[in-house]
């Protein structure tokens, strides 16, 4: 029994976000991480570890660097690390990106007790799409939003969130699973596993190591295999600044209250 | 030389960074006002092997090296002077002498379970009569009339970690002996001393001005029985033990005083950018950048020099008047930067609202233990040859 | 005949999925609905409804009222509640038969796994969490000028894009609008190649239309053939639990007070102030991620890119610096009131009124200056 985790490498959008003059994001100016649903969905991952003793082996498409983010997730007790990388994978939008990650899983090989992860969605995007679309093209159940997950034998059975409640979903390996942040608290690296990650095997898959998965041909990855087309990006307005009232006492806040009621807001 | 951190070491830095943020930050303030220790916290650092950085794994260590135990303490000290100090008391003071003198006996019985934090190590020199002054040592050993056992008496006070610590480095009087010169002068050993020991006790906590959610307490020995198995070295090694050890000790209070500086600067760079008078942000005002640009130039010097004794350590050379000098230059420099944060803060930094009033109090500690900073100028001048 | 989604020519119609739980419609479905009415009108075609249930078809008509021409009804026992497999077979059979060319589908938990399943096995483009939807090339440039910080020349300049080295009239084509990168970037993505152009629509962002009886009794109900069996299912759905604490309605609110993370040093004591201020106000109590990630309130409570858009009639953000993904979901509230001990935190930059104060000391003052001014009235 294994685990496959797919994770992104993301700009941490919590911090300083800096948007270039033609209002693309510049990337160069962000720190990155690891996307934080995908940090569950490996924490997840990493406790079925703790007890089945499974192999967790983390899967993840982007730039040569992404393979930092891979050590940092061999740091936390993964197994193996599958880096998808190439220039003809540039370009994908959520579709040919799934393509792509779905042949590498494939690559990998899903077998029966096999689970597949993923963050419900990357702050980058917040599109919660890859998850689902690697299940499809992988013919694997999905159960997205798990908030709780539990292992028996090949039934899985899980905690799915809905906004004013939950489903128990039952499900049988193999499958795919999309983790919440409420599902546990990510593991820190540990200063053993950081001694060790870069002694664990990291693989990177290019083009040539995918190109004859039925899922991979030149129209179904990058910009040709990409449905959608960004037409145009753009930055919002700041919205004017107001009034700053004088003050922070009584009387300020009785100003206020007659201004609102002033205004029928009241 | 090479000032660049390894691979481990730039990931190390980031983990350390996080632990601290998010589980040791939020709990400073707290621990600074309630005086108490941090025992979740030691037992989270144990898990993720940061309570033995750098020895072997054979032993449960994580295997790393001296430099990424430095870079640990620094961290920790951005954020708390408590959490960083009882690292470095655990590891410097408790886990290398015995790993550096143990026998393999001793190495297999407590070396697993400090270095994974399930056990907390202490270290017993100072008297009240006698800090450094190792001839000034009034607790005694002696062996029983089984010869099995040594029988210890005396006291010990200051000691770090010492309300937690399950096993305690002492340094104690087994006889008489003579110097090279022929001067009579008391035989000095060592022992590994554990909590459960009849005759051991832990007396007075100290209230300290700072670190502290450190526990800081006086050791009782009363007819107290150490198995003779458990004495480190060989007889009459315990002053040369004690000294080596704290040349190690140094190399932590150094990190130490370098991460609350360090710290002190990053909170009053965050602060000086938000807080507005006469209409500017107080970092818009020279004076504000000038004191700034020293109080981090003070820093990256301790850092550099921290780092550099660190390195000798883990590289076998002799870093005793590195240790000495990293120590001295950082908490002479922690000191006067956390100050400095204070004055930059205002009547605000006076305040228990904001941490850099704490990091001052943290700071003032490292110029004192440890060898105050008088005792490391004569380390330092002894090597320079200066009698 | 196979389906072929790349003969644009053959399809027609807005779709709009219409989400129902225990036999409920879900209000994001009447914004849809709504919505869907524009963009139908804007294409020149006819908006349908798609309802999957099990005796659900008495909700048809009320779809009709919000503006559906027609409404696809499939009543199956699996469909009773809902599942992956056996909502994206019964959609996606239908949608190759009858093919729509456009499909919304609203971005709850629920539309947000079944939108990228159908449009992974459709073999089509989705835009997942639109925020603003256009056809007519008029109203998008107007909405473009309004919303956007772009050169006029550049709107202008937008009839057409390259779509793999060609140039592409865009003016048929759905114009999806989203949110990206925390609400920093704002993008209007298409689907130029594949039909039909799938969005998912974040919740309370459209406006619901007037309910209209005429409309409603003119709806026409069809219920197309569909198979399913147990067969297709490969999960099981062993109980449904409602929250049994009932959930903020903050999309619902007229009046929200948020709290962030400025009532760390008394968090009970700051998350009771804003309640007694909210209460006050007749609205509810909001909060930040930070909030939410600490754990200080429930997850129904957050505000923002990660949480619900909102836009009241009053926010009140007490302690809350103004991140801009807090931002993304407050900043179109119509009077936003800011109370923040320092006096450069950013959501003053967006504050109506800002009072630069501590939380705790402003709060029950303002409470007690509303409660005069109200009886004053």
């Amino acid at each position: 029994m294994k685990v496959i985790v797919c994770v992104k490498q993301v700009p941490d959008t919590s911090g300083k976000v800096a948007v270039n003059p033609d209002g693309t994001l510049n990337r160069a100016s962000m720190e990155t991480i690891t996307n934080p649903d995908d940090m569950n969905a490996v924490e997840a991952a990493l406790k079925l570890k703790d007890e089945t003793g499974c192999k967790v082996i983390v899967v993840t498409m982007g730039p040569p660097p992404a393979e930092g983010m891979l050590r940092e997730l061999l740091a936390m007790g993964a197994d193996e690390g599958y880096l998808i990388s190439g220039r003809e994978f540039g370009g994908s939008d959520t579709y040919a990106t799934s393509q792509i990650v779905a042949a590498g899983v494939n690559k990998i090989g899903v077998e029966k007790g096999d689970i597949v992860m993923c963050g419900r969605q990357a702050i980058d995007g917040d599109t919660a799409q890859v998850g689902p679309q690697i299940a499809e093209k992988l013919h694997l159940p999905q159960v997205t939003y798990a908030a709780d997950i539990h292992k028996d034998g090949d039934d899985i059975t899980v905690k799915r969130m809905l906004e004013d409640g939950y489903m128990t979903i039952k499900v049988k390996t193999p499958c795919l699973l999309t983790c919440i942040k409420e599902l546990n608290k990510p593991r820190y690296m540990s200063v053993g596993g950081i001694f060790e990650a870069y002694s664990k095997p990291v693989t990177v898959l290019d083009y040539e190591a995918l190109k004859d998965d039925p899922l991979i041909d030149p129209t179904t990855i990058g910009l040709k295999g990409s449905p959608t087309n960004i037409l145009v990006s753009f930055t919002p307005p700041q919205k004017g600044a107001g009034m700053m009232l004088e003050g922070a006492d009584m009387g300020t806040c009785e100003k206020l209250a007659g201004i609102l009621a002033g205004k029928h807001i009241i | 030389m090479d000032f660049h951190l390894s691979k481990e070491q730039l990931m190390l830095r980031k983990m350390y960074r996080d632990f601290a943020e998010n589980e040791v930050k939020p709990l400073a303030e707290e621990v600074d006002e309630t005086e108490e220790f941090p025992m979740e916290t030691v037992k989270k650092m144990g898990e993720l092997g940061m309570m033995g950085i750098y020895f072997p794994k054979e032993y449960g260590g994580a295997g790393g090296d001296v430099l990424s135990y430095a870079m640990c303490v620094e961290e920790l000290a951005k954020v708390c002077g408590t959490t960083a100090v009882i690292v470095s008391a655990h590891t410097s003071l408790c886990c290398a002498p015995i790993f550096e003198h143990g026998t393999e006996e001793q190495k297999r019985k407590y070396l697993p379970d400090l270095l994974s934090g399930k056990k907390i190590g202490a270290f017993g020199l100072t008297e009240p009569g006698a800090g450094t002054d190792a001839q000034g040592q009034q607790t005694t050993a002696v062996l029983d009339e089984s010869g099995e056992n040594y029988i210890l008496n005396g006291s010990k006070i200051f000691i770090t970690n010492a309300g937690f610590a399950d096993v305690f480095i002492v340094i104690a009087v087994t006889g008489k002996t003579t110097n090279k010169r022929g001067k009579p002068i008391k035989e000095i050993s060592a022992f590994i001393v554990e909590r459960t020991f009849p005759g051991f006790s832990v007396g007075k906590h100290e209230k300290k001005m700072g670190i502290r959610g450190s526990s800081t307490c006086e050791l009782v020995f009363e007819d107290c029985i150490v198995p003779k198995a458990n004495l480190l070295g060989k007889i009459g090694q315990g002053f040369k033990i004690a000294m080596q050890t704290l040349d190690g000790g140094r190399i932590g209070i150094a990190a130490q005083a370098l991460g609350l500086g360090e710290g002190a600067v990053n909170e009053a760079i965050k602060y000086t950018k938000e807080r507005v008078q006469f209409g500017k942000r107080i970092s818009q005002f020279q004076n504000t950048q000038f004191q700034l640009a020293d109080m981090h130039t003070r820093m990256q010097a301790a850092q550099f020099l921290v780092y550099s004794a660190a390195c000798k350590k883990q590289n076998h050379e002799d870093y005793s008047m590195d240790a000495a000098m990293a120590k001295l230059f950082a908490a002479e420099a922690a000191s006067d930067v956390t100050r400095r944060a204070v004055q930059l803060f205002g009547g605000y930094g006076y305040t228990r609202e904001y941490p850099v009033e704490r990091m001052m109090r943290d700071a003032k500690i490292t110029e004192i233990y440890e060898g105050t900073s008088e005792v490391q100028r004569m380390v330092i001048s002894s090597h320079l040859g200066v009698n | 005949m196979a389906f072929n989604n790349t003969d644009l020519a053959a399809f027609k119609d807005v779709w709009v999925f219409c989400e129902q739980r225990d036999g409920k419609l879900m209000p994001t479905d009447l914004e849809l609905i709504s919505e869907g009415r524009r963009l139908a009108d804007e294409l020149g075609v006819q908006l349908c409804g798609l309802l999957l249930g099990d005796g659900v078809e008495g909700l048809a008509k009320e779809l009709g009222g919000y503006g559906a021409d027609k409404v696809y009804v499939c009543e199956h026992p699996l469909l009773k509640v809902y599942t992956t497999d056996a909502y994206a077979k019964v959609i996606c059979d239908v949608i190759e038969e009858l093919k729509p060319e456009a499909f919304l589908i609203g971005a709850t938990n629920i539309g947000r796994d079944l939108g990228p399943r159908c449009a992974a096995r459709l073999h089509t483009g989705l835009c997942a969490d639109c925020t603003h939807l256009d056809v007519d090339m008029g109203i998008y440039k107007d909405f473009l000028h309004e919303a956007s910080t772009l050169e006029d020349a550049r709107i202008e300049g937008l009839n057409t894009a390259m779509v793999l080295g060609e140039k592409h009239d865009v003016s048929r084509d759905l114009k999806m609008t989203r949110p990206a990168f925390g609400g920093h970037l704002m993008a209007s993505i298409i689907c130029p190649r594949f039909r039909p152009t799938m969005a998912t629509v974040r919740p309370g962002v459209m406006k619901k239309r007037p309910f209209d009886q005429a409309k409603a009794d003119a709806c026409q109900i069809v219920k197309p053939a569909f198979e399913l069996s147990e067969a297709d299912l490969q999960t099981e759905v062993t109980e449904v639990v409602k929250a049994a604490k009932k959930l903020v309605d903050l999309i619902g609110a007229d009046f929200i007070v948020s709290v962030g993370r400025g009532i760390s040093k008394d968090v009970e004591g700051g998350i009771k102030l804003a309640e007694e201020l909210a209460a006050e106000l007749g609205g509810v109590v909001g909060g930040s991620r930070a909030v939410i990630d600490s754990g200080w309130l429930s997850a129904d409570h957050q505000v923002g890119q990660t949480g619900k858009t909102v836009h009241p009639k009053v926010y009140v953000a007490l302690g809350i610096s103004g991140a801009i993904q807090h931002k993304a979901g407050m900043q179109d509230s119509e009077c936003i009131i800011a109370v923040n001990k320092n006096e450069t935190a950013p959501i003053f930059e967006i504050a109506d009124y800002g009072i630069c104060g501590d939380l705790f000391k402003v709060t029950p003052m303002l409470t007690e200056a509303i409660r005069a001014a109200k009886a004053a009235k």
